[in-house]
């Protein structure tokens, strides 16, 4: 078992042509992703990659029956890609593309949750279940299979903390990316809820930052409904205030989303709490212990 | 991006939300003229800065004559303000804006923000206005009065009424506020706004609701469609260094320490400076090289981090991924060959390509390089070399 992806998802990829789209493409159908379809209008009836593409989604969903679509398409073209993917019956959209403005992603997951479209991202790395599947641009090979779930608003901070699970013996059951922005789709708590349901998972990680308050969120919701251990870390404990570090929603505005506030929530609902990002992979250890 | 105050007034006079009669002066020799023209018999004048907290740093003055006006410009053009959020090196005033002095009745707080944890517009807005409104805040919470807007149906008139009845505005004044809010909640969706405020909003006794302040940010990723605001940006404003390093694609913040730190990706950056602390040193600045490093990236990460002269020692965490070792690597080379680092430099490389990227510094044989084994190792041995 894994949460939301597995060995029989079928993907298709939105912006399937573009340079990212392919070079990431051809990655994960290395990997063994079932990559079904591609979608890039005027495009359709080519082959990319050796994949049928298509002009519109509904068209590679009727040909195909895939049920998740992998988005590369450039941020002014993300809220029409993301309600397109949703009309047309696709389960969940996985967006790569960074800097999508806050407005349209505010209606682009509002049309999707009305048409029961599951979102990740935008601005994440996506999601990989070792040795399944991976539909998104993280390197593949320093996921180990096992039993951690991995959620983290950071792509390197996932292949990081993956790293070190891999390193004390351990191994992932799905890692997930939720990205870096003010607005995004799935949260902690989404996806900790699927975590403590699949069988397969006995442990997960978060990895939050400054901004928001989805980690705040999350400690409460594990403190009622989660009962598998938890590790978290905190990135930006020494962010300055009202500067946004790298990614758009990773800013502390005014008292706000400190990692204090977040890492203090969390460790009152119970969770490990580490300081140090080198501790993450000892702590899981001994969490399972 | 954020905005002036002047460049905000003008955006509300083009939606019809009523604002003082103003202008901008950038030489105090047109000070008179422009007093002038606005009329009236007392005037504000205002520090251009992006700062909050100009009044209480001696940025806003009132002048009763045309003599004072002048005086007070000349004194402020040139002059350097150090506010509460500018930082001890304060900014330079290159604009004055003189507005009409209005009568006040009542002043009110209104803005408009992301309510990220509702992900939809939050209007904001106190009875008490022209105070600091993050202090209110903390000692009377029940002062500030919070109301969604679902963009859906966007801002009806519901809205407004609970906003002025929660305010104790008076009844008759309810529709014009009601009005006002409207407009502004327009502004924000029309012109893809992080955030605007009014500080205060004031009633005057002629019985006008005025902006006397404005402030605006804006969402950086949509100003593609909006080419004109685009062009409001001040780039006298902007830190030079993070301006100059984004035109590489690098996300730069300085920050106090002496530990420089190039990094991929903004959650490990941000890790990689706690970790510093957690090692009992401090990092010197935020750094992200982005997903699509190159050689010559690299390069231009050591020049920018070194122009900060706290710097001590430089940390390179590099987690391959999209963005491989041994091109990093083959950056940091060609950085020793084009800058001049004085200062110890500890790679970690971990991930992708990391083994040939380790062995192309190893082979290179450069005295100050110090390859580190792991996140916590290089962390210890940035921060001794910095102690060196």
């Amino acid at each position: 078992m894994s949460i939301l992806v597995n060995k029989n998802t079928k993907v298709i990829v939105q912006g399937f042509t573009g340079r990212e789209g392919s070079f990431h493409s051809s990655q994960c159908l290395e990997y063994g992703t079932k990559i079904v379809a591609g979608v890039t209008p005027n495009k359709g009836g080519e082959k990319h990659l050796d994949v049928p593409v298509f002009n519109t989604v509904k068209e590679a969903v009727k040909a195909t029956k895939a049920t998740t679509s992998l988005i590369f398409v450039p941020p002014r073209f993300v809220a029409d890609a993301i309600m397109e993917a949703a009309s047309a019956g696709i389960e969940l959209a996985v967006v790569i593309t960074e800097g999508a403005p806050v407005k349209d992603i505010q209606m682009a997951k509002d049309y999707a949750t009305k048409n029961g479209m599951k979102i990740l991202g935008p601005n994440c790395p996506g999601i990989i279940t070792p040795k399944e599947c991976k539909i998104g641009i993280m390197p593949g090979n320093i996921f180990k299979k096992g039993a951690i779930g991995v959620i983290s608003k950071s792509g390197t901070l996932t292949y990081e903390v993956s790293h070190q699970v891999a390193q004390v013996g351990l191994g992932v059951s799905t890692a997930v990316g939720i990205g870096g922005d003010p607005i995004i789709g799935l949260s902690f708590k989404d996806l900790l809820l699927m975590f403590e349901n699949d069988d397969e998972t006995k442990a997960m990680v978060l990895i939050g930052e400054i901004g928001g308050d989805l980690e705040i969120q999350a400690a409460k919701f594990i403190k009622e409904h989660i009962s598998k251990p938890v590790v978290a870390f905190i990135a930006g404990q020494t962010a300055p205030k009202g500067k946004r570090m790298g990614h758009a929603g990773a800013i502390i505005s005014g008292s706000s989303g400190s990692a204090k506030q977040k890492m203090d929530a969390l460790k009152k609902a119970g969770v490990k709490v580490v300081v140090s990002p080198a501790d993450i992979g000892k702590a899981i250890k001994k969490a399972l212990k | 991006m954020n905005i002036h105050e002047y460049q905000v007034k003008k955006i509300f006079e083009e939606y019809n939300l009523p604002i003082p009669k103003g202008h901008i002066v950038t030489n105090y020799h047109d000070a008179i003229d422009t007093a002038i023209s606005i009329g009236g018999k007392m005037w504000v004048i205002k520090a251009q800065i992006h700062s909050g907290g100009r009044g209480l740093a001696g940025g806003v003055k009132l002048a009763r004559s045309l003599k004072e006006v002048e005086n007070i410009c000349k004194a402020m053009i040139g002059s350097k303000l150090i506010t509460n959020q500018t930082g001890p090196e304060g900014k330079i005033v290159e604009k004055v804006y003189i507005e009409r002095g209005v009568k006040i009745k009542y002043e009110l707080y209104i803005a408009i923000a992301l309510d990220r944890a509702k992900e939809m517009p939050v209007i904001i807005a106190s009875g008490e206005g022209g105070v600091e409104i993050e202090k209110t805040a903390k000692t009377n919470p029940e002062k500030i009065i919070k109301i969604a807007i679902d963009p859906t149906i966007g801002f009806q008139d519901f809205h407004g009424r609970e906003l002025g009845f929660k305010l104790n505005i008076p009844k008759d004044d309810i529709p014009r506020f009601v009005n006002f809010a409207k407009i502004l909640y327009e502004i924000y969706m029309q012109d893809d706004a992080e955030l605007i405020e009014i500080n205060p909003l004031v009633k005057t006794k002629n019985g006008n609701y005025l902006a006397l302040d404005g402030k605006m940010g804006l969402d950086d990723s949509a100003l593609y469609r909006h080419k004109d605001l685009a062009e409001l940006r001040d780039k006298h404003e902007e830190n030079n260094i993070e301006s100059e390093a984004k035109e590489y694609g690098l996300s730069y913040v300085k920050l106090d320490g002496n530990v420089g730190c190039m990094v991929n990706g903004a959650g490990l950056a941000m890790a990689t400076m706690d970790i510093i602390s957690y090692s009992k040193g401090m990092a010197a600045n935020f750094l992200d090289v982005g997903g699509g490093a190159s050689a010559s990236t690299v390069a231009k990460g050591f020049e920018i981090i070194l122009r900060d002269k706290n710097v001590k020692s430089i940390f390179v965490n590099i987690f391959g991924g999209i963005v491989r070792c041994d091109r990093i690597a083959n950056g940091i080379l060609e950085a020793t060959k084009n800058v001049d680092i004085q200062v110890p430099v500890v790679v970690r490389l971990d991930g992708t390509n990391a083994k040939i990227g380790s062995k192309l510094l190893k082979d290179a044989n450069i005295s100050n390089l110090i390859v580190a084994t792991n996140l916590e190792d290089g962390a210890k041995k940035a921060v001794a070399a910095a102690k060196e």
